[in-house]
């Protein structure tokens, strides 16, 4: 049985949800990463469904797109958070704040 | 018009319900008895001795972010295989994109060799 | 697919080519530092002369890019945004003794995705362009890895772009789902006939595409990563960040309105109209409170891309023309701005330096004050610069498609922040200063003031050139 385009439709927005939510309660530098690719994975869910409903390709491409991009973020941010580690000795956001007005 | 629209907020409501909810639930469902035992890190039954985040040294992350990013870049040869038979009819484009591609993946591989990551030390 | 793609791709090619050697000489065993500046630049050059002169007009690779006038004017003026922020930012590497290849490396790289961008024809490519410029930045505002504010600036700059980089994705997504296609093309034909899956896809589909776009343009109420991230941010880099997305992301945005959403705007009027409002407004009043240079200037870019807002609003001949003016003043005359304030970031490595630090300026570097006032009188919008015709224009397209109460705004804020603009002129100016021995100017600072003078004053007096290469570039678009 195939899964009505709804029903993933559906599933890739709570997902979705589930990482914005993420991203704005959570503290740790590392967990909002993690909220973000939560984001992202929910997206690629969307591009697939609706790839297969079209039935054409260009959102399975899409996806290896947005997966690149999502390991070059990862590699970014941890390399940053390394540096940021050696210095500030924590990854919490909330006490990462000495540029505020 | 503005009926289009519902289910849109249909969506967006049950979506935020469903994340608030599950975070909300897990608040007042989840029971929390706090005794020193339950507070304790799980050890398998050992008293848990010293800090519980040991650093990892930080080659570990070097060597996983390279992997992260190598493995996704051969992502690319899979599509770029699948149609290469019909276009190289057309000409060796194809194939010049490919090494052009894989030339900017070998220049970052000898940066980061050069920069010392494989280095275990 | 053959020879006229890779004509077509020129600049980038050479761009690319130039960033893989830049790595390739800051891993030689001795690396030649010396060296890397001037062959960023090089390349740079001739990726300008490439973007201008070769190639015909067209589609190309499978309908991915297109090179139109538009293209061309606005590559011309990220490559050109581009060396001036290399030039401004040598002096500054080489005395933090900062200067590495990686730095000129990842600036080629985002402008490349600023290349990329203006010349997609297909959302594919607008996000790989995005993301192409967007990661560099990430790495160059956290560039300084033994001072935290910079690892801060980089880390915010990060997870916020990456946050956008997630509703962007989910706008792309949706449109996708909604047209079955990512192509400008296909979209604008799937929406103008109605055949989409379902409008009320495509228009949350817009919208996501909007508040991503936004985050990178830095409008209000997405604007609260930009001042810490541009104050934490090596000034060389703040010089870059304020100018160089906002170059990209608002001339990719009114493409992709006038060519694909033009008839669906309608729905999204109200929203991008109290963005404008709300951006200026925020901008201004919260510049009004800075005593630090950089984070006084960090707002004002806030309360700029306000009044650019006004343009995407209307996008009409008149407005995107408006639009490329403007962003040609602001981008050069801010990147100006940042490199002087640059300069006046002496002595203790990460001070910040505030508007004391003008006090007496105008005495100890006479030209050079005389340069810094130019930047804050064309930003403020003072006749007879460019900053004020820049305004006119915008402000009179706005007004022409009926938006009174916003351009009536507009202009308060435009007086609001004059307040702001005129407090380190009359530091420089009024006030003695502790210190009185000149300053050394670098030479390589000296393009950057030139283009300065050339476009705020001379744009402003002699308006004619620039406004028939804006208007021969947006008549490609509109």
């Amino acid at each position: 049985m195939v899964a009505p385009l709804q029903h993933i439709i559906a599933v890739a927005g709570l997902l979705f949800s589930i990482g914005v939510l993420g991203v704005l309660f959570r503290r740790n530098a590392i967990i909002v990463f993690m909220s973000i690719e939560i984001m992202l994975n929910a997206v690629n869910l969307a591009f697939v469904a609706f790839s297969r409903y079209h039935g054409n390709i260009d959102g399975q491409v899409f996806v290896f797109f947005s997966m690149t991009l999502a390991a070059a973020e990862v590699a970014v941010g941890l390399a940053i958070m390394v540096a940021l580690f050696r210095n500030l000795k924590t990854t919490d956001i909330s006490k990462i704040s000495s540029l505020k007005y | 018009m503005i009926g289009d629209y519902l289910p849109i907020l249909f969506v967006f409501l049950l979506a935020a319900g469903f994340a608030l909810g599950a975070l909300g639930l897990t608040h007042v469902v989840g029971p929390r008895i706090k005794t020193r035992v339950k507070l304790s890190a799980y050890e398998s039954g050992v008293d848990p001795v010293g800090p519980t985040h040991s650093r990892l040294n930080v080659r570990y992350f070097l060597i996983g972010l390279v992997f992260i990013i190598f493995d996704l870049e051969v992502v690319f040869l899979y599509p770029w295989a699948v149609i290469f038979r019909e276009q190289a009819a057309q000409g060796p484009f194809i194939l010049y994109e490919m090494l052009f591609f894989l030339v900017v993946l070998l220049v970052g591989y000898l940066y980061i060799w050069r920069k010392g990551v494989f280095e275990w030390e | 697919m053959g020879s006229a793609d890779i004509l077509s791709t020129l600049p980038e090619l050479v761009l690319i080519a130039t960033a893989l050697l830049l790595l390739v000489m800051e891993s030689a065993a001795e690396p030649h530092r010396e060296l890397l500046a001037a062959t960023a630049l090089g390349g740079l050059a001739i990726a300008l002369v490439t973007a201008l002169g070769y190639g015909a007009d067209g589609l190309y690779y499978s309908g991915m890019l297109q090179v139109d006038p538009y293209a061309r004017f606005v590559s011309a003026l990220a490559l050109v945004l581009a060396a001036l922020a290399i030039m401004v930012a040598v002096p500054y590497l080489r005395r933090t003794l900062e200067e590495r290849g990686e730095y000129y490396s990842l600036m080629l790289f985002a402008t490349v995705g600023m290349l990329l961008m203006v010349k997609a024809q297909d959302l594919t490519m607008v996000f790989l362009g995005l993301e192409l410029l967007s990661i560099p930045l990430y790495v160059l505002a956290g560039f300084y890895r033994h001072r935290s504010s910079s690892n801060e600036a980089g880390l915010k700059y990060l997870l916020l772009g990456a946050f956008a980089a997630g509703f962007f994705l989910f706008g792309i997504a949706l449109l996708y789902g909604s047209t079955g296609t990512t192509s400008y093309s296909g979209m604008a034909q799937a929406i103008n006939s109605g055949t989409e899956l379902s409008r009320v896809l495509t228009l949350a589909g817009f919208g996501l595409l909007l508040v991503g776009f936004a985050f990178k343009v830095a409008l209000a109420p997405f604007h609260m990563y930009a001042p810490d991230v541009y104050e934490g941010a090596p000034t060389s880099m703040s010089a870059f960040l304020s100018t160089g997305p906002k170059l990209a992301g608002f001339a990719t945005l009114l493409k992709l309105i006038a060519v694909v959403f033009a008839g669906t705007m309608v729905h999204w009027w109200t929203a991008i109209w109290i963005l404008a409002a709300l951006t200026m407004t925020v901008g201004n009043l919260a510049a009004l409170r800075q005593d630090s240079l950089k984070r006084m200037l960090a707002y004002s870019s806030v309360a700029h891309a306000g009044y650019l807002a006004l343009a995407i609003l209307v996008t009409n001949y008149d407005s995107g023309f408006a639009m490329l003016f403007y962003l040609t003043v602001y981008v050069l005359t801010t990147l100006a701005a940042f490199g002087i304030v640059s300069l006046l970031e002496e002595g203790e490595e990460s001070a910040m330096p505030g508007v004391e630090a003008c006090k007496g300026l105008a005495r100890r570097n006479p030209w050079l004050a005389a340069a810094f006032t130019l930047a804050l009188l064309s930003l403020a919008g003072f006749p007879p610069t460019a900053g004020f015709l820049g305004k006119f224009f915008l402000f009179n397209a706005t007004l022409d498609a009926g938006y009174l109460w916003l351009v009536i705004l507009a202009v308060l804020n435009s007086l609001v922040s004059v307040y702001y603009y005129l407090r380190p002129v009359v530091a420089m100016y009024m006030q003695p200063g502790k210190n009185t021995s000149a300053l050394p100017i670098p030479r390589m600072l000296i393009p950057a003031l030139l283009a300065l003078a050339v476009v705020a004053l001379g744009a402003g007096f002699i308006p004619a050139p620039l406004v028939h290469a804006t208007a021969s570039a947006i008549s490609a678009i509109l």
